[in-house]
């Protein structure tokens, strides 16, 4: 059982809030085999593959038969917690505002022991389940929970510095004309999020899901412009120190062909949408979200950018949305480099094709805006970096680790 | 392939056993202390220190140097020279290695040093950058350093073999009683069991009194050729035999043993004695946990006994089992590396029969004991040494 926790109450205006301060983030460059999985959400370890002994923490060579070859491989996540401890004391910054920690020695069913953190409902002789865990200075960490699901278990404090969870958070979609947002406002809601922005620009325009959103309890729609440094600037001045996670919705898909008159004028409207409109909000709310990265339990948490899975291999039928996500994603970067002092997130989500009126003309497989909302959800409470929504973003993403020049060639969705 | 036979360490002695006494916190450099040790070395062999042609430097906090750079710091200029940055054990290495070089003429007076100072934010640093599997898979769980490492042992420890809290308190409230004897250890005032019990936690089991302070200080000897020692007119301790093992038990889950327990048999057989015929033991008490399973490893009970062991045993310096007589690093301090020289040094006192105000009645054949290194999740080294008087 794990205690509930309460939402913050009404920030005291004369209190200070806590400078954000990150764990020990040294780690070896072979222990970044375990960054990418935990990145993903998978709990991976170095696997020999001479004597196929699975081996933790990670080495350069298997103290079996010292193979050198050890790439990091899915694991089985269950193990046994042999022996456990509470520290109270220690002389790290980060670690000694948040005392006591748990922590214990986990036998790995596949072979290793694995010194993790623990959630506090794990008990000493019994079943664990492992996995990889971002912490606040975005470096990979082993984590046990128990086996059986228990009530409120990711409102345990220790879990909660490893995730992004929008329980009692204030939340920013970014466009609401994009027609994701009424799905994702509504699982935010259900993820019990306590309010939930949604910027929309020239809102005497009438658009499709207008009606649905401000139908939502706990939606507020808010002017914002992203083509408008001033608009952002002022929302920024509004809401800045109330968003704990921004999901950036900006997007702007037209067919448009490379030979095209004007191609390039449509290139640049998009970039502006998309591409400085991220440059936007990155200065407009990232440096209060930066600094309120320990505010609490509504602190600023995360980072959403919405990207299409061409972002990361060029569609021509879509090229304008590709270079501009694929600008996105490079901005994207950047952006989380530039918010890790402050223990923020930014989680990518990769998608294939919307089941939405741009991408009329593709064929399914596509994927539901409540589909996307939930992997959304799903990400922040798991803390992931990068998500592959659908079977068509895994699949490009798989295609690409396989053989990019074969992606390339084959084009086409 | 059956491992050679050792040869004996017969000729080899220890002399000059050298403590520069402790300070919680010291604004000097690590080098400083080590100078100091060096000097103190010197004056008490009656020669200069530019007569010690081999240098074995143990220590955590000379960086940027090491030992080539302090031979020019201190003006050495020694024809064998070792840097053991092994902690724990890195007093017993040091001996064994300048055992050899004596024996073999490579070098004629080894001067074993080891010191660490200890500046405000020093052992902080040292926990962070202690080791690569520290570092990715143990210092971002709560940073709790060796207490909390220690404190996974412990747990295990108590839940297999049903050791109490009250078992390691009596280990350290007698360490305590023998520290108010030794006026260098920084421990001054008296321990109750009870104020043992009642002392804040620090990582469940590990409370305050479990722990060592981190010091300043130094601690060094001398190794030679007994001839040398008579030459020079200085008393000494016999090498009766020595060991080492590292990384030994790799498949337990959680350490209950240490390295000890695989050489046990040679450490005895090579210096012709039995457990029962040594007369004081300074076993290396970073936690008391680790010397129960020294007790165990080191022969003096079986495996899971040692509760039960001290449960029978009173271990003050005139006890049945006088065992770290000097207060050991719990209540002297632990200065760094030093620390895993602290026996070797008390060690040697008691069987020359000049530790003074904590030496034992009867103390013709000593134990000392080393253990370091907690790389990931266990202590990884572990080394003794039995030391006799000249007499023997």
């Amino acid at each position: 059982m794990t205690r509930p926790i309460a939402p913050s109450k009404r920030k005291d205006p004369l209190a200070r809030t806590p400078r954000p301060l990150l764990p020990p983030s040294a780690r070896s460059r072979t222990a970044h085999g375990l960054t990418l999985a935990a990145a993903e959400g998978r709990f991976a370890l170095q696997r020999c593959e001479e004597c196929h002994t699975f081996l933790y923490p990670p080495r350069d060579a298997c103290p079996h038969c010292l193979s050198h070859d050890l790439p990091f491989t899915d694991a089985p996540v269950g193990g046994t917690l042999v022996a456990g401890t509470t520290i109270r004391v220690t002389n790290d910054t980060y670690f000694r505002e948040r005392m006591p920690w748990r922590q214990g020695i986990v036998a790995a069913d596949c072979g290793p022991s694995i010194i993790a953190s623990l959630h506090g409902g794990c008990v000493e002789g019994s079943s664990v389940k492992l996995s990889l865990q971002l912490d606040k200075a975005g470096q990979p960490v082993a984590f046990a929970t128990p086996l059986e699901e228990t009530s409120n278990m990711r409102d345990d404090p220790q879990l909660r510095e490893l995730t992004a969870d929008p329980k009692h958070r204030r939340i920013l979609i970014t466009d609401g004309r994009n027609p994701v947002a009424p799905a994702l406002a509504k699982a935010l809601l259900r993820a019990e999020a306590t309010h939930v922005f949604v910027g929309v620009a020239e809102a005497w325009k009438p658009f499709a899901g207008e009606a649905d959103l401000r139908a939502i309890e706990g939606v507020e729609i808010v002017p914002l412009d992203l083509t408008d440094e001033q608009s952002v600037a002022d929302l920024a001045a509004d809401i800045g120190a109330k968003v704990d996670i921004l999901v950036n919705t900006a997007d702007h898909t037209r067919p448009v062909h490379i030979f095209d008159k004007g191609a390039a004028r449509r290139l640049t409207e998009t970039l502006d949408a998309t591409l400085a409109g991220a440059m936007r909000l990155a200065q407009a709310f990232g440096p209060v979200m930066l600094a309120r990265g320990a505010d609490g339990t509504n602190s600023a948490v995360a980072w959403v950018n919405l990207l299409s899975v061409y972002a990361l291999a060029a569609q021509p039928a879509f090229g304008t949305m590709s270079v501009s996500h694929a600008a996105c994603l490079s901005l994207s970067h950047w952006l989380r480099t530039e918010l890790r002092p402050g223990g923020v997130r930014l989680m990518n989500v990769f998608t294939g094709p919307l089941d939405t009126e741009w991408y009329q003309t593709v064929p399914p497989p596509k994927v539901a805006p409540g589909q996307l909302a939930e992997a959304v959800v799903d990400g922040l409470r798991r803390g992931l970096e990068e998500i592959y929504v659908g079977d068509a973003a895994r699949d490009i993403c798989a295609r690409l680790a396989a053989n990019p020049k074969a992606l390339e060639r084959e084009g086409g969705l | 392939m059956t491992p050679a036979k050792r040869t004996s360490y017969e000729g080899v002695v220890l002399a000059v056993p050298v403590t520069v006494p402790y300070q919680r916190f010291s604004i000097e450099s690590a080098q400083w202390w080590l100078g100091r040790a060096l000097r103190a070395l010197a004056q008490s062999a009656g020669i200069s220190h530019r007569q010690f042609d081999g240098f074995a430097l143990a220590s955590f906090t000379t960086a940027p140097d090491t030992a080539i750079g302090l031979t020019q710091h201190f003006g050495l200029s020694p024809r064998w020279l070792d840097h053991v940055p092994m902690g724990g054990v890195s007093g017993i290495i040091s001996l064994r290695r300048a055992a050899r070089a004596v024996q073999a003429g490579d070098a004629s007076i080894v001067a074993c040093v080891a010191g660490d100072t200890n500046h405000v934010d020093t052992f902080r640093r040292t926990l962070a950058n202690f080791s690569r599997f520290a570092q990715d898979a143990v210092y971002p769980h709560g940073a709790g350093g060796a207490n909390a490492s220690f404190a996974l042992i412990a747990r295990n420890y108590m839940n297999r073999f049903g050791a109490r809290r009250e078992d390691f308190g009596k280990l350290c409230v007698t360490q305590r009683a023998n520290a108010l004897r030794n006026p260098n250890a920084l421990m001054k005032k008296p321990l109750t069991l009870d104020q043992y019990m009642a002392a804040r936690p620090v990582a469940d089991p590990i409370h305050l009194f479990d722990c060592v302070m981190p010091c300043a200080g130094a601690e060094a000897f001398l190794v030679m050729r007994e001839e040398t020692a008579k030459s020079l007119g200085l008393s000494f301790a016999r090498v009766l035999s020595t060991i080492e093992r590292h990384h030994a038990f790799a498949e337990d889950d959680v350490q209950y043993r240490g390295g000890w327990a695989y050489d046990i048999g040679e450490l005895y057989a090579m210096a012709g004695i039995q457990a029962g015929d040594v007369d004081l033991v300074q076993t290396y008490d970073d936690y008391p946990v680790i010397s129960m399973m020294q007790f165990e490893d080191l022969g003096f009970c079986g495996k899971g006994e040692g509760p039960d062991f001290v449960r029978g045993h009173s271990f003050e310096i005139d006890g049945s089992f006088p065992h770290n007589t000097s207060g050991g690093q719990l209540s002297v301090g632990q200065a760094g590396a030093a620390g895993g020289h602290l026996g070797i040094v008390e060690c040697m006192r008691q069987v020359m029969g000049i530790a003074g105000p904590t030496q034992v009645g009867r103390a013709r054949i000593g134990l000392a004991s080393g253990f370091g290194m907690i790389n990931y999740d266990r202590g990884l080294s572990s080394g003794a040494v039995i030391l006799a008087g000249e007499s023997r």
